[in-house]
């Protein structure tokens, strides 16, 4: 009892600044285990997300453009492939499934991408989970002005089944480039957590003849996503198109050209686990000062324990447990703090990218951070702890007369 | 009960030297014995009073408490020992301002041999009069009531001898008087020793058994004054 009453009784003293030295810990914990879960998890998820598809075929330029814009449904377009050549892949032995997708519209800044229906029938978008549309929708007809619009477009733009909407020229939202031509939605997708929640999906010919395209380029398409039939004919493909060939690009495998981005930016990560690092130790140091501070007022308490018989090494656990205290203290309200700012970032990454962080998933860094945090205030604690021991009790209590 | 022999301390002064503040060649107490220590200011009484307690280490001599040579033991078992067999009243009573008047005689018996048992402090807070002020902490007491929580801290643990160093000092007349009264009747219900130091005439001469603590302490005679 003595002990956590001890503890108890001083946290309540100085409870303004144990509240302000916790809620120190708590935002560094809490950044802390937000920068490291956010570099692991959404590394994971980029380098995972394929769609469904093992390679992209589109016209010459960066792998990682057209990755980007094929499965993931950023950036820009590297340019076209002529229907010859989609035609060419599409037929070769060692391709399963060939999807040409074409973009360049948008409404209301989210992508309108032309595609095949056999996206929806026929591709796993990952093991086991094909595309399902809400109930009461359909496909979109090959030869319709239809849509079938991606659930968090559907759900950001209000689109149900039925609405009629009319594209916007571009991929970037410009009300002044409204195109003619009226879409009706016939389907809403149920939600995949993939960039293709943020898409408007119209048939391949609804892109390809919006009037403003250019007519020379009507059969086109932006890039073929592609299913092989085994991972070797990735290799042959790739020195076909990219060594021998320089019309085309192949970008294979998805989930490498992927980590190649996460490798380039790997510096702003440390640059970010960094500062976090510098925020706890500065948040451990809050602590061995908050405490230490308080010591001079703490002493002629820890003089009267030791006075009615307290040992040196019960004052001395009684200052390193009160660290230990509001290190836990602030940790556990940093947990909180990491949950809060995790939906945050989740929720900011999935809306400019469909990629879906899960804040409630299990990470080693919930239980190791807290741990340390803990641990390191603990460790702040040991300078005012032996400040405690070498109280000097019959000076402290009393003058000496 | 209480046996003191040959019992010197001294402190370096501004100027390097060291002062003799405590030297007392034999000193004695009989268990259940109440007596009165008359000392004025800087005679050396409290440091006489720590040394006893064990809360400074004293330069040469021994002290024996119910049969255990103080002086003898290392500072862990020294805090033993004075968490066991002694209670201590301080002039300024010394009670810990953030704890509640239950939490310190809690404390105070928590470092003893029987650890914090509740009853026994409630039944001692209310033989002092507090038992309805348990939940209430020391600022917000009066002055003798902040007095009763340290007598009974002292007395929670049963100690075999209670040190009591100017323990009215910071109480009117009719409350010193009152306080007095409360020490010695409780030292006298649990069978405690009691060794008392002031230099109040109005409290000395309530003990039969007075001694002079000038006489006693033969340091004082050598610091020049």
């Amino acid at each position: 009892m003595t002990l956590p009453l001890i503890v108890y009784r001083s946290l309540r003293q100085h409870a303004l600044s144990t509240l302000i030295t916790a809620g120190g810990i708590a935002l560094a914990a809490g950044l802390l285990m937000t920068v490291w879960r956010v570099k692991v998890e959404s590394q994971a998820a980029f380098t995972q997300t394929s769609a469904g598809f093992d390679a992209v075929l589109g016209a010459r330029g960066s792998k990682l453009q057209l990755v980007l814009n094929a499965i993931f449904h950023l950036e820009a377009s590297p340019g076209n492939v002529a229907a010859a050549d989609a035609e060419a892949i599409r037929r070769h032995p060692m391709v399963k499934a060939a999807i040409p997708i074409a973009v360049g519209d948008n409404l209301r800044g989210f992508r309108l991408v032309g595609t095949v229906p056999d996206l929806f029938t026929g591709v796993e978008y990952a093991p086991g989970r094909k595309y399902v549309l809400e109930a009461g929708g359909r496909l979109f007809a090959a030869d319709q002005r239809e849509a079938v619009a991606g659930s968090f477009a559907a759900q950001r733009l209000g689109l149900r089944v039925g609405s009629v909407f009319r594209p916007f020229h571009g991929l970037n939202f410009d009300p002044k480039a409204e195109h003619a031509e009226e879409f009706t939605v016939t389907g809403i997708l149920a939600p995949t957590n993939t960039p293709a929640d943020r898409v408007i999906w119209l048939p391949l010919r609804g892109i390809q003849t919006m009037a403003g395209h250019d007519p020379k380029a009507a059969t086109d398409v932006s890039a073929v996503l592609l299913q092989l039939r085994t991972p070797t004919a990735g290799f042959m493909l790739d020195m076909l198109y990219n060594k021998q060939g320089n019309r085309l690009t192949f970008a294979f495998p998805v989930g490498a050209i992927m980590a190649e981005l996460f490798g380039k930016i790997s510096w702003f990560d440390r640059v970010l686990e960094l500062v976090a690092y510098l925020v706890a130790l500065v948040a451990a140091g809050s602590v061995l000062a908050s405490i230490y501070n308080s010591m001079s007022a703490r002493q002629r308490d820890l003089a009267i324990l030791r006075a009615l018989g307290a040992r040196r090494r019960t004052v001395f656990g009684a200052v390193l447990a009160e660290a230990t205290v509001i290190g836990a203290l602030g940790a556990a309200a940093g947990l909180a703090a990491h949950f809060a700012l995790y939906a945050g970032v989740a929720g900011l990454i999935r809306a400019q990218t469909g990629v879906v962080l899960t804040p409630w998933a299990f990470h080693q860094v919930l239980v190791l951070c807290p741990l340390a945090m803990t641990a390191l205030c603990a460790l702040g604690g040991i300078v005012p702890a032996v400040k405690a021991y070498r109280t000097p009790v019959a000076e402290t209590i009393a003058p000496v007369s | 009960m209480l046996a003191v022999q040959q019992l010197s301390k001294s402190f370096v002064g501004p100027d390097g030297a060291r002062v003799p503040v405590v030297s007392v060649p034999e000193f004695q107490l009989a268990a259940g014995e109440q007596l009165a220590l008359r000392g004025e200011s800087g005679s050396g009484k409290t440091t006489f009073l720590h040394l006893i307690a064990g809360i400074l280490a004293a330069d040469a001599g021994r002290v024996e408490i119910d049969g255990v040579e103080m002086t003898a033991l290392g500072e862990p078992a020294r805090d033993r020992l004075r968490a066991e067999k002694l209670g201590y009243i301080f002039q300024t009573f010394n009670l810990l301002q953030g704890f509640s008047v239950l939490e310190n005689v809690l404390l105070g018996m928590s470092f003893g041999p029987r650890g914090a048992d509740r009853a026994h402090a409630r039944a001692v807070l209310e033989r002092v009069g507090l038992g309805h002020r348990l939940g209430h902490f020391p600022r917000q007491l009066s002055t003798g009531q902040q007095q009763r929580v340290a007598v009974a801290r002292a007395l929670a643990n049963r100690p075999r001898l209670v040190l009591a160093d100017e323990p009215t000092g910071n109480l009117d007349a009719r409350h010193a008087g009152e306080a007095l009264a409360l020490i010695r009747e409780v030292c006298r219900e649990q069978g405690a020793a009691l060794l008392l130091v002031s230099h109040d005439e109005g409290v000395l001469t309530q003990f039969t058994l007075r001694q002079d603590f000038g006489r006693l302490n033969q340091a004082v005679r050598e610091v020049p004054r």
